[in-house]
């Protein structure tokens, strides 16, 4: 353990608006010098998917969850006003005329900022995704053991 | 005042002036000052915290017609 002070942050939701608020706070955190860690379960799994290709899983219920919870940082939807993709369409726009990042951009200043990308193994064991289906900024896939023994460690932990 | 180093953070929202802070601050010596000129309001809050807990020196800010100039001696 080094003498850093350091952050975790659950991500439990796949929300966008929720999504870049966890960014936002992690690259805050990593620009004040902290070590950052995000713990991505259940849905906000669905932040750390890669954006192209199928995600593959086995028996017709998986398979059928995998495809109406596709995922991937360009698929997020807003919590609200979503709308059948125009709001959520809207809101980039909005973020785009004030020159804030999109969530793509946040999500590779993090990771140049050295935050760590764990995911969580029993969600994708229940949701039947495989590593393939995350993109390779995944540093770790790992359980609760492993989110309690860093937040024990943290000053800030957060569960978004 | 004088600064050995200008950002620009003019149009920026929260993150990303403290971001590119932390980032252009590495390329500065121990006792040089970085001049980060910002619109953004929430700056005249976030960056004498960045400084407090990153253990710079904010020398200080100043505000001309909704444009910040904020002042910060690198100190380690």
């Amino acid at each position: 353990m080094s003498d850093k002070e350091s952050i975790i942050l659950v991500v439990f939701s796949g929300e966008l608006d929720k999504a870049l608020a966890a960014f936002n706070i992690a690259i805050g955190a990593a620009a004040m010098g902290m070590e950052v860690s995000m713990f991505f379960t259940f849905w906000g799994l669905n932040i750390i998917k890669r954006n192209e290709g199928n995600i593959r899983s086995k028996g017709i219920m998986r398979r059928m969850l995998n495809f109406m919870n596709r995922g991937g940082s360009r698929r997020l939807h807003l919590s609200r006003f979503h709308m059948i993709g125009m709001g959520t369409w809207m809101m980039k726009r909005l973020m785009k005329d004030v020159n804030f990042p999109q969530l793509e951009e946040l999500m590779g200043m993090a990771k140049g900022m050295g935050v760590k990308f764990i995911a969580c193994t029993t969600s994708m064991g229940i949701m039947g995704i495989s590593k393939e289906a995350f993109i390779p900024q995944v540093d770790s896939f790992a359980g609760v053991a492993t989110y309690l023994a860093e937040a024990k460690e943290s000053r800030v932990n957060l569960f978004i | 005042m004088k600064a050995d180093a200008t950002l620009d953070c003019v149009g920026l929202y929260c993150p990303m002036p403290i971001y590119h802070t932390a980032n252009k601050i590495k390329e500065l010596e121990v006792g040089q000052v970085l001049e980060v000129m910002a619109d953004d309001e929430g700056i005249k809050e976030d960056m004498p915290a960045w400084c407090r807990t990153t253990g710079n020196e904010l020398l200080g800010i100043e505000e001309e017609a909704g444009q910040y100039k904020v002042y910060i001696r690198k100190s380690k």
